[in-house]
């Protein structure tokens, strides 16, 4: 099967007229036809335009960059000039929202030549750990469909584990690329806050969100990394910080390397599976010439608290702007303006936006704005500081991804803190604008893959791709594919 | 402890500019109030003398040249995006008198 390739493999095949980029889109829209129907990765199918695109390719016979002609999928969070986006929010979708424009990494890869065939299911404006918030309904673990995906780019984790595309893109503000990556066995990549641009991408919490790439290897992540990565003058977060050759380095090995092990990540109620996939991944990095040392992070327990005052706050500002006048959804006949404002949302959102809606309004009310947000981003200055400080001594961190493997759909539909306490080892990362990497790491007694988490210092994806990349030469998890 | 009662959340959602059904204002209260519990314990974190962070990678004061510049879109197709009539190229919206 054609589409279970990898970007490098895929590219080699191409250049040597062994394979074309129709026959690539061909291959993808063939799976997503045969699998999505159980697994509703994909919300939007973009097949003719993506076999328009292929045939103009193809006619050139030139695949000038590594992407060029290779097929990928794209979080629904996206805009993309001329294809429904509707962050799978029913505000967005009944009068459905069709951007006049691309985001900026849509132009990037557009640029380079990937084809977009599909938009993925994501939780409904990225908001939730499942992808059971989206209007769409959930997306199924390839590996088990009694299963969620992950979340919040559950669609584009399991698109990518399913090969539906070579490689998606979602967003992690949270852990929603990291979390659904390690749900489904593939590898996903949160860059440093403001190393890729979020022009385009329709914004959940500001400070904390950024976009990147879902893939099958750790060398796919550093060609796509290097297509979106670098300052947009669209998006005044991203930085002019040097942008490095991401595959330079990504042979030299793990020797040298200094990981530091946090001990306030190996905790009580860790799945057995997970806490021994994860220890025999700190076993092979010393194997292969690491020096293990034991740090700690004394505020991690506080990430998940300061992330659940921030975000919600800067959601409740980032979705005033959905209120049934300049896109979306409408209702007829209203009282009064106030009154359109209030049927428009009230219809249009669903049960979790709602909820940071109104956390977020009563956090940032007067008399309380002090001790929730000023309190958390002040916190967010000490979970900082406790991880620069580590990077004195080490140069990247190891942890598990998440406690768990992946859940069952509906085990958490009436306990909101339940849900989020699933990105508890993934928020420190957050608050710390820090670079983060999920990679396989094993399987579970019933076959549900696990995710290790490695992350360093800001700006230093180069490192962070070196030491995954020397880990996944020694492995063979990334290579197995879903019973599906 | 916090806890929010059932006349808190309707007016939380009334500043929000939602209107919750009987249903919601069952389950929002409860739901709320385990958020905040939850979030309660950063109150137990000492920050006195300790800065916000707003913005993780220090990036402050970002200018461009006042340059003109090619927009990526026109205005009417972003007017085209509106659900709601348009007229002289303003989107009609409802009165706010009713």
């Amino acid at each position: 099967m054609l589409s279970t390739l990898t970007i490098t493999q895929a590219h080699d095949k191409l250049t040597k007229r062994e394979v074309s980029s129709t026959e690539l889109i061909q291959a993808c829209i063939d799976r997503i036809e045969a699998v999505d129907g159980t697994l509703n990765a994909i919300v939007c199918r973009n097949f003719e335009k993506a076999l328009e695109e292929a045939k103009k390719i193809d006619s050139v016979g030139k695949f000038p960059s590594p992407l060029t002609g290779i097929p990928y999928l794209t979080k629904d969070v996206y805009c993309e000039a001329g294809v429904p986006t509707t962050a799978c929010s029913n505000i967005l979708r009944e009068k459905t929202y069709i951007p006049p424009f691309d985001s900026t990494t849509r132009k990037r890869l557009k640029e380079a030549g990937a084809i977009s065939v599909g938009k993925t299911n994501t939780d409904e404006f990225t908001m939730g750990a499942s992808t059971e918030t989206s209007c769409y309904g959930p997306t199924r673990n390839p590996w088990d469909t009694t299963r969620v995906a992950g979340g919040s780019s559950g669609g584009s984790a399991a698109g990518v584990a399913a090969s539906e595309g070579l490689f998606a893109l979602g967003t992690d503000t949270g852990g929603s690329i990291r979390q659904p990556a390690g749900f489904c066995g593939t590898t996903g990549l949160r860059t440093t806050y403001g190393r890729t641009s979020r022009y385009g991408v329709m914004s959940m919490a500001s400070s904390l969100d950024t976009i990147g790439p879902i893939c099958k290897t750790v060398e796919d992540t550093a060609i796509v990394l290097q297509s979106i990565a670098g300052k947009d003058p669209l998006d005044a977060t991203t930085s002019d910080v040097p942008v490095p050759d991401y595959r330079a380095d990504l042979r030299k090995g793990m020797k040298g390397l200094r990981v530091g092990i946090p001990k306030e990540y190996f905790i009580d109620g860790l799945d057995p599976s997970v806490e021994a996939s994860v220890k025999a991944a700190i076993k092979e990095f010393e194997r292969q010439g690491a020096t293990l040392v034991d740090i700690s992070l004394p505020h991690t327990k506080y990430a998940l608290a300061t992330y659940y005052v921030i975000c919600p706050s800067e959601v409740s500002s980032n979705m005033a702007r959905y209120d049934g006048v300049r896109y979306g959804h409408t209702v007829k006949n209203p009282k009064s303006l106030l009154d359109y404002y209030e049927q428009v949302r009230s219809t249009g959102f669903g049960s979790e936006v709602k909820r940071r809606i109104m956390i977020g309004t009563y956090a940032l009310s007067a008399g309380y704005y002090d001790a929730y947000y000023r309190q958390a981003q002040k916190v967010r200055t000490l979970i900082g500081r406790d991880f620069d400080e580590a990077f004195k001594n080490v140069d990247v961190i190891l942890t598990p991804v998440s406690p768990t493997p992946a859940f069952t759909v509906g085990a958490h539909a009436d306990d909101p803190v339940a849900m989020y306490l699933e990105d508890a080892f993934m928020d420190g990362a957050v608050m710390a604008g820090i670079p983060a990497m999920s990679i396989p790491c094993g399987f579970s007694k019933n076959n549900l893959p696990i995710g290790l988490q490695l992350m360093t210092a800001q700006w230093q994806e180069a490192l962070l791709l070196r030491a995954a990349y020397a880990y996944e030469q020694e492995t063979d998890w990334h290579t197995k594919l879903p019973p599906l | 402890m916090t806890q929010l009662t059932k006349d808190q959340v309707k007016h939380i959602a009334k500043l929000a500019r939602l209107e919750l059904t009987e249903s919601e204002l069952e389950k929002f209260p409860k739901e709320l109030t385990s958020i905040l519990q939850y979030i309660d314990m950063l109150k137990e974190v000492d920050t006195t003398g300790v800065e916000p962070t707003a913005q993780a990678t220090g990036q402050s004061n970002v200018f461009r040249d006042d340059e003109i510049r090619q927009s990526s879109t026109s205005p009417d197709a972003l007017l085209g995006c509106s659900p709601l009539p348009l007229a002289d190229h303003q989107i009609v919206s409802p009165s706010a008198h009713g």
